[in-house]
């Protein structure tokens, strides 16, 4: 973080859908950063599944607290639970053929979907909770 | 927030067309709403979209669970006008091979009937 980056911070209860609070922020933020209208629609996505992973998988019983921290070239946004954490290496990338037809559970997309539409994503977690940092470039690389 | 805005028949393919946020209370209601017709001999199942901008993943794994119940029964469940943003998340977890995908509704029954 730079000292001219601007952050917008977000504290959200553990309450059912109030993800979608956090992509209402994220669509003012695109707007001001004046990102494309795909750019916008897949941090949301991306948002989503990380409230959920937070609301869900951490077990916190405290809110969950969002940095969106605008820079010249990219997006960061932090999704900081103070939940049990995890450990990131003894997630399985899920596979629909594995899912289909089986009796294997058919959630557990939620770190794959978010490592696919964002440009950077990284997990810091402990028994004290999880913060994930995840980065949208505001320029599509080639 | 997210609901079933219509449910019609139209030459045996049941039309399920919906609102908002498909989260897991609406794709749960797009199950127990299909279950019902495939369970009188429905087989082909078209969702349409169009009045949806998001998903996330859990109502998505319980669209997985419906792709699994048509398979059952050798029917299919295809998607229309979806939003570029639900069609990647599709896409990304592999469901468009499970299901076909269509333009619009009317592209999607010229197609199924």
């Amino acid at each position: 973080m730079t000292k001219s980056d601007t952050t917008v911070e977000l504290k959200l209860p553990i309450i059912e859908n109030m993800e979608l609070v956090a992509t209402q922020t994220a669509e003012v933020v695109s707007k001001h950063m004046k990102l494309e209208t795909d750019k916008t629609n897949e941090i949301s996505l991306a948002l989503i599944e990380a409230c959920i992973n937070a609301f869900e998988h951490s077990e916190t019983k405290s809110e969950v607290y969002i940095h969106f921290i605008i820079s010249e070239e990219n997006l960061t946004i932090k999704v900081i639970d103070k939940g049990k954490g995890f450990d990131s290496s003894k997630i399985s990338i899920p596979n629909i053929e594995n899912k289909i037809g089986s009796d294997e559970k058919k959630r557990g997309w939620g770190i794959m979907l978010i490592k696919e539409l964002m440009d950077s994503v990284n997990y810091e977690s402990n028994e004290e909770g999880t913060t994930l940092t995840m980065i949208k470039n505001k320029e599509t690389d080639e | 927030m997210s609901k079933i805005i219509n449910i019609e028949e139209n030459n045996s393919i049941l039309i399920i067309s919906t609102e908002g946020y498909l989260n897991k209370d609406l794709a749960t209601s797009i199950f127990d709403e299909s279950s019902k017709y495939i369970d009188d001999g429905t087989r082909t199942v078209l969702i349409n979209l169009s009045n949806s901008n998001i998903v996330n993943s859990i109502g998505a794994s319980i669209i997985i669970e419906l792709i699994e119940k048509l398979q059952d029964v050798n029917g299919s469940l295809s998607f229309c006008s979806l939003p570029t943003i639900i069609e990647k998340t599709f896409t990304i977890m592999g469901l468009t091979k499970y299901c076909s995908t269509y333009t619009n509704q009317e592209e999607a029954l010229e197609e199924l009937s």
